[in-house]
């Protein structure tokens, strides 16, 4: 009667992706980006003066990249954050639109508000995946030098931003 | 002391559990009286050692003492004293605690209410609770004990998440638990059943009670968490297909596969061996969804503390509770085959289709839910699956399974003959029909063909729920629990079907800038903004508008939405101003100052949104009212002996 194994072979294989799934913890394991430079773009703009984005515009100075989508919940969730860090204007915050519609991007931050001084449109995701990018929302800080310093992956909020990024920026200055 | 009292009553209660599990399951497989005796008792002792340690962390809170790590991240002195309370399960460490509670609690009561039940197959039942017992309390001394000192003491706390800071969050947590770890009762009965071997249609009426109930628990929390994501995170969005809403969804949609399953078990004395899988699957979902919560796997708004050596910890607890369950079944459930056969329509037929459109529906969440993750796993890149998949995943098994519902309902076991009921039923399709017309048409105006198929589907399964009971009513016949019960659970879904088709086919929203003394418009009325000033919160300082509402020059309501800020955490939260009629939501949120004292403002129309919910809790209802049945009480006597020989295969 092998048909009744086939329940514990299936957990088994679940098992086993969850095992792999783990060691591959985002959380834990440090991007391999980091301390790297970061990784070149030029891509249309959403919204915004400029017609194209590109990190050659905000070469030698710090900058803050942002993944969001607009279906993605997350984003949502720490948007207000955004906006007030943005408020702050102690570093700019460039918006990576991640596999998303242009159309709904732009309603979103005409609604919700629009923290970043730029926002490019990765349609197909190619620049995320230069970017190691896992899921939305991460955000990333890159220093002056064009280094990736750090990465959040995660809803962003004030506190983090106090905890984690500020000091990377003041240790640099 | 109190919170050194406390870990070391944790330590004793984990300690209980093992005895428990093996004198329950010893004490049975041996039939040994005092043992199985002994396993009661190592029972209440367990819940009492859990309740004194649970209580001693919620003192903590109550009396905030900063010096338990735990309390100083998710607390604060300026915290309102009902959070404060609740915050003890605001975190990972204390709702597993509550998570330990609940299941000591089931436990109880399944050692209370057990009477009419063979003291073999509780002492098993018992037994297996034990060691699901052990492995939580174990998880928990292990690796995420909320009774860790700080030292030196903090001086305040953290304080609370703002988004937490609710009402809904003092209910909805418990509720999930309770309905997560009550699904570890069906669970228990399947692997008593299988140690046994014998697995019988009083069995199914043992189990079908706990099941219900386990199921209620479940409805209400899921709904409660909508209901919360609803208002609190202030987006008017009702469900968002997140990870972990998909996580609780998943053992839902198997624990209702499982109550149709059982009524055909306990009827017909079918699907046995379905059945037995089905609760080993409900209780492993309910598992597998901590797992995905705790361990960081998947990214979730929920993710509150995702670590890797807890997720192990899940992950090995998921290997031997499941792995152990399912290689026993492997090895057991050939016994439970049966020949006996039914018609290709017959009210068997049409439980079967049902069990295979939900648990398909299941499949289809779970893949959606993981597949980024077995991407990653194989190096095949990422990917990432938003609703879009989801939403018409759900809706493809979804349609059918309501279609069938209504003649479903009434099917005859064995052989289904709609002569009685043929009439009616296509009567009542024709209703349904010019009453889905005539509201996308006439009511709401024409919006998509999906909207008035929702719409004639909803009528049709609501009028169908009723006709039984009205029958009978009519007829004067007598009325079971059971009857009752499905024709409400029933009604909730149509309801529920209905709120949904309208709320997405209608619903509408502008987003506008409007400063004191400025009116806007959206369907048909009008927004006022009438004041804006600060307020503060007890801990907290916000930003209040108030915005009136009229209709053609009638005041309908005044509003007061906020933005707050919460002064530890400092993150800003959005408070939404509702207007609720039974028929429709108006929803004002704020958005950021956009200077000059004008605000940015969602404001959003939504008909018939408290439906979805209003039905979900009608569903709940309609399981409780079933589960009250008189059969589950009385103890069964002489259809054991019948019975009992069809539950092994005959030789």
């Amino acid at each position: 009667m092998w048909r009744y194994l086939i329940p514990v072979g299936l957990l088994a294989a679940l098992l086993a992706f969850f095992f792999v799934g783990l060691g591959r913890d985002k959380e834990t394991l440090p991007s391999p980006l980091i301390g790297k430079p970061a990784p070149q773009f030029s891509l249309p703009s959403v919204g915004g003066s400029s017609p194209t984005v590109s990190t050659s515009d905000f070469a030698g100075r710090p900058y803050v990249l942002n993944v969001w989508a607009t279906w993605c919940v997350g984003c949502r969730q720490e948007h207000e954050a955004l906006l007030e860090i943005a408020s702050r204007g102690e570093v700019p915050i460039v918006g990576l639109n991640w596999k998303d519609d242009m159309q709904l991007a732009l309603q979103w931050l005409q609604q919700l508000g629009n923290p970043y001084v730029a926002t490019a449109f990765d349609e197909e995701g190619r620049v995320a995946i230069d970017w190691g990018v896992y899921g939305a929302p991460e955000t990333f800080l890159v220093d002056a030098s064009g280094k990736v310093i750090h990465k959040h992956v995660a809803p962003m909020t004030v506190e983090i931003w106090e905890r984690e990024f500020l000091p990377l920026l003041k240790v640099r200055e | 002391m109190t919170v050194e009292l406390g870990h070391f009553a944790l330590i004793l209660a984990f300690c209980l559990t093992l005895p428990q599990a093996f004198f329950g399951l010893a004490g049975a497989a041996w039939r040994k009286p005092h043992w199985m005796a002994l396993t009661r008792n190592a029972v209440v002792g367990h819940f009492v050692l859990t309740a004194i340690a649970f209580v001693c962390l919620m003192r903590a809170f109550y009396l905030n003492d900063f010096s338990v790590l735990y309390v100083a991240q998710n607390s604060n002195s300026e915290l309102p004293t009902m959070y404060r309370l609740a915050a003890t399960w605001g975190a990972h460490e204390g709702s597993l605690l509550l998570w330990l509670l609940v299941q000591a609690t089931w436990t109880l009561a399944v050692a209370a209410f057990s009477r009419s039940i063979p003291e073999v197959v509780t002492s098993r039942v018992l037994g297996v609770l034990g060691l699901i017992s052990a492995g939580f309390a174990l998880f928990i001394l292990t690796t995420s004990s909320p009774f860790e000192r700080l030292w030196p003491a903090a001086l305040d706390g953290r304080d609370l998440n703002p988004l937490l800071q609710d009402p809904g969050l003092i209910i909805h947590p418990p509720m999930q638990y309770t309905g997560y770890i009550g699904l570890s009762v069906p669970f228990a009965f399947a692997i008593a059943a299988m140690l046994e071997g014998k697995l019988d249609s009083v069995w199914a009426r043992w189990v079908r009670p706990w099941t219900n109930v386990a199921w209620v628990f479940l409805t209400c929390g899921i709904t409660l968490g909508s209901w919360w994501a609803y208002y609190e995170l202030g987006w008017g969005g009702w469900w968002f297909w997140d990870a972990v809403e998909n996580a609780s969804f998943m053992p839902w949609l198997i624990a209702t596969a499982l109550i149709h399953s059982l009524a055909v078990t306990e009827k017909r004395g079918l699907f046995k061996s379905w059945t037995l899988l089905l609760s080993i699957t409900a209780f492993s979902l309910s598992v597998l969804g901590t797992f995905l919560v705790r361990s960081g796997v998947v990214e979730s708004v929920h993710a509150f503390a995702s670590d890797p050596t807890r997720g192990l910890f899940i992950l090995t607890f998921l290997a031997v509770c499941s792995g152990s369950a399912l290689a026993l079944y492997a090895w057991r459930a050939p016994l439970f085959r049966t020949d006996t056969g039914f018609a290709p329509v017959s009210r068997e037929s049409v439980l079967l289709i049902n069990n295979v459109l939900l648990v398909g529906a299941t499949l289809l969440i779970l893949l959606g839910t993981l597949y980024p993750m077995f991407l990653d796993a194989l190096d095949l890149g990422k990917i990432s699956v938003g609703p879009p998949y989801f939403n018409i995943a759900f809706l493809i098994p979804m349609l059918p399974m309501l279609l069938l519902l209504a003649p479903g309902m009434h099917a005859g076991w064995k052989r289904a003959s709609y002569e009685r009921t043929g009439r009616t039923l296509v009567l009542l399709l024709g209703v349904a029909i010019v009453a889905g017309l005539v509201l996308s048409l006439a009511v709401y105006g024409w919006h998509s063909v999906m909207t008035t198929v929702g719409f004639a589907l909803a009528v049709w399964i609501g009028l169908a729920a009723l006709m039984d009971p009205v029958s009978r009513l009519i007829r004067k016949q007598s009325l079971s629990a059971s009857i009752v019960g499905m024709s409400v659970a029933h009604l909730g879904l149509a309801l529920f079907v209905l709120g949904v088709a309208t709320t997405e086919s209608y619903r509408s929203e502008t987003d506008l800038s409007l400063r004191p003394g400025q009116t806007a418009e959206l369907s048909g009325f009008q927004f006022t903004m009438t004041k804006l000033g600060e307020v503060a919160g007890p801990n907290y300082d916000a930003i209040e508008s108030e915005i009136r509402v009229t209709r053609d020059g009638e005041e309908i309501a005044v509003l007061h939405p906020q933005k707050r800020t919460y002064r530890v955490q400092k993150n800003p939260m959005t408070e939404a101003g509702i207007d609720s009629r039974w028929t429709r939501h108006l929803l004002v949120s704020m958005g950021s100052p956009l200077g000059d004292g004008a605000w940015s403002l969602r404001l959003q129309y939504k008909p018939m949104v408290q439906f979805i919910w209003f039905g979900a809790f009608t569903m709940a209802l309609g399981g409780l009212i079933a589960a009250t049945d008189r059969r589950y009480r009385s103890r069964v006597t002489a259809d054991a002996t019948v019975s009992t020989t069809t539950g092994v295969k005959a030789a």
